[in-house]
């Protein structure tokens, strides 16, 4: 096997930029190019630990790439997913001990007062494999086609796109237009459950029949439909610019079937007051989340990439999205590489804010309950939808070892900030956005 | 009242179409013979595709934004 060297120059800029620009679902083709008849190898590992004992998980990807004829390659990768632990279920904090039912209506977990609620049972594992066709059809046009597929054991997605790519002005200017349809099914644990129905309580009387109230049916599906319009501009020797415009249509079941949102006492003149709100038998009352069955977003993308000094680069970014669920996000990134002669050091910075979903509720009240919900078409307390910034800080180290391998390392910290109204009543007590730092540990290596 | 889609796309269409005037700059841009230092690895809008696709798993499944660079997509639960 002949082994690619890493510091050959991409024969074709635009070959490159064609394959960094379009990218499959969150994937993105090889950018550079080895001998025809030759394959090139990438792995890595990623360790990703969330601080309170939350998520943790491991996940390996192996890359291979074969290169054909001058301009043609075919990228297949798969990625193994292992993790535990869940993200907060949306039910409040309160100050006396909470009991939930799991998913599966076969058992329960208890919450310690003051403690947000998870399900710390709660493990997952996804594969997925991947593999896009990158190739040029003549001096002016280039062209990739990608498929895509993954399988966790509650949800499933089969996916496929495409990009073109035209260049102009001695490929100095290179527009793109990519499409992507995505099409995924989910299967919860427990089947799907009714919006703003009961989250049931093993202590109820009539639990089994409370629970199949509840549910309705075993799974459901959602389609995903991307266009993203881009162009690319090389400004002079040293730098590099491109925009892009993406508009992503989801339609089908958007709700996440293992969140819940807390009823809280709103009655001011009862002692409960802000408290979990209570039936007849003093169980608490929980209700499923409901999201819109579709959701439209659109995205601005800018990057630029310079080079200063002998041989550093400057990698920054910006991201604006908003979309009709009336959430809007601005992500920042910046990475500065230091090179040395075998090996280089790159800090990246990352700031990331969004605000909330207009159907993004904390809780509920119990006012809203006795009334049906009847003026709520949605809601959800999941935190992803609230306000939340998010910081990334942490850097990559690179070394080139012996016939060009390289060894790549990497350590980042993951800090997520929740905010929104404070309670009522006693709830103003409970601090209802938690706050998550992760590390995040990747391991590279490629031949 | 909610926007219409054509009022959502409005402005962002506007800036595209703004942006897509810049190439017509003609002081931009480079000879072939003066891609050297854009042919380097390090110089790829993309240099690590592997890292890039870990970060978006990352962060799809715990920010409401994905996609932008490339397509946002589905492929996770990410409960």
């Amino acid at each position: 096997m002949q082994l690619k060297s890493k510091n050959k120059p991409a024969k074709d800029v635009g070959l490159a930029l064609a394959a960094a620009t379009c990218t499959l679902l969150g994937g993105v083709a090889q950018a550079e190019k080895g001998d025809p008849g030759t394959w090139s190898f990438d792995a890595a590992f990623l360790y990703y630990s969330e601080d309170n004992s939350r998520v943790q998980a491991a996940e390996p990807v192996l890359s291979a790439t074969r290169y054909f004829d001058t301009d043609k390659t075919l990228n297949l990768k798969v990625v193994l997913d292992s993790l535990t632990g869940a993200s907060p279920s949306g039910a409040t904090p309160s100050d006396g001990v909470q009991t939930y039912t799991r998913p599966s209506g076969k058992g329960e977990y208890t919450i310690q007062p003051g403690t947000v609620a998870l399900d710390d049972t709660f493990h997952d594992g996804r594969t997925a494999l991947s593999a896009s066709w990158n190739s040029t059809l003549n001096r002016e046009w280039s062209y990739s086609a990608a498929l895509y597929g993954s399988a966790e054991h509650d949800y499933s997605s089969l996916g496929l796109s495409s990009s073109v790519s035209r260049y102009f002005n001695q490929k100095n200017t290179q527009l793109n237009l990519g499409l992507s349809f995505s099409a995924d099914t989910v299967k919860p644990e427990g089947g799907l459950p009714v919006g703003f129905s009961r989250h049931a309580l093993q202590a109820m009387g009539d639990f089994d029949a409370q629970y199949a109230a509840s549910r309705n049916g075993d799974s459901d599906s959602k389609t995903i439909v991307d266009v993203l319009i881009g162009f690319s501009q090389v400004i002079n020797k040293r730098t590099i610019m491109q925009f892009n415009y993406s508009i992503s249509n989801s339609s089908g079941y958007l709700t996440d079937p293992y969140k819940i949102l807390s009823v809280i006492n709103d009655d001011d003149q009862d002692v409960d007051y802000g408290r979990n709100a209570v039936d007849a038998n003093g169980l608490s009352e929980y209700v499923y989340e409901e999201r819109p069955d579709k959701r439209t977003k659109q995205a601005l993308y800018w990057q630029t990439k310079t080079m200063v000094g002998e041989d550093n680069v400057v990698d920054a970014s910006y991201r604006f999205m908003t979309d009709d669920w009336g959430i809007q996000s601005h992500t920042f990134d910046f990475k500065y590489r230091w090179q040395f002669a075998k090996s280089y050091l790159e800090p990246h910075l990352r700031y990331y804010m969004q605000g909330e979903a207009d159907f993004y509720y904390r809780y509920l009240t119990a006012s809203q309950f006795d009334a049906q919900f009847d003026q709520l078409d949605a809601a959800s307390a999941d935190y992803r939808l609230g306000d939340l910034d998010t910081i990334t800080v942490g850097f990559k180290y690179g070394r080139t070892l012996h016939n060009d391998k390289e060894l790549t390392v990497r350590a980042e910290y993951y800090m997520q900030s929740s905010s929104g109204e404070n309670g009522i009543g006693a709830l103003a007590q409970q601090d209802l956005y938690l706050d998550t730092n992760a590390l995040m540990f990747t391991l590279g290596y490629s031949l | 009242m909610p926007e219409t889609p054509i009022k959502m796309i409005r402005r962002p269409l506007l800036l595209i179409f703004c942006l897509c005037l810049l190439p017509s700059c003609s002081n931009l841009g480079v000879k072939p013979h003066q891609r050297g230092t854009l042919a380097k690895e390090s110089m790829q809008l993309v240099s690590d595709p592997i890292e890039v696709g870990l970060d978006d798993h990352i962060y799809f499944s715990k920010e409401a934004t994905s996609g932008g660079r490339g397509f946002g997509g589905g492929g996770c639960g990410c409960n």
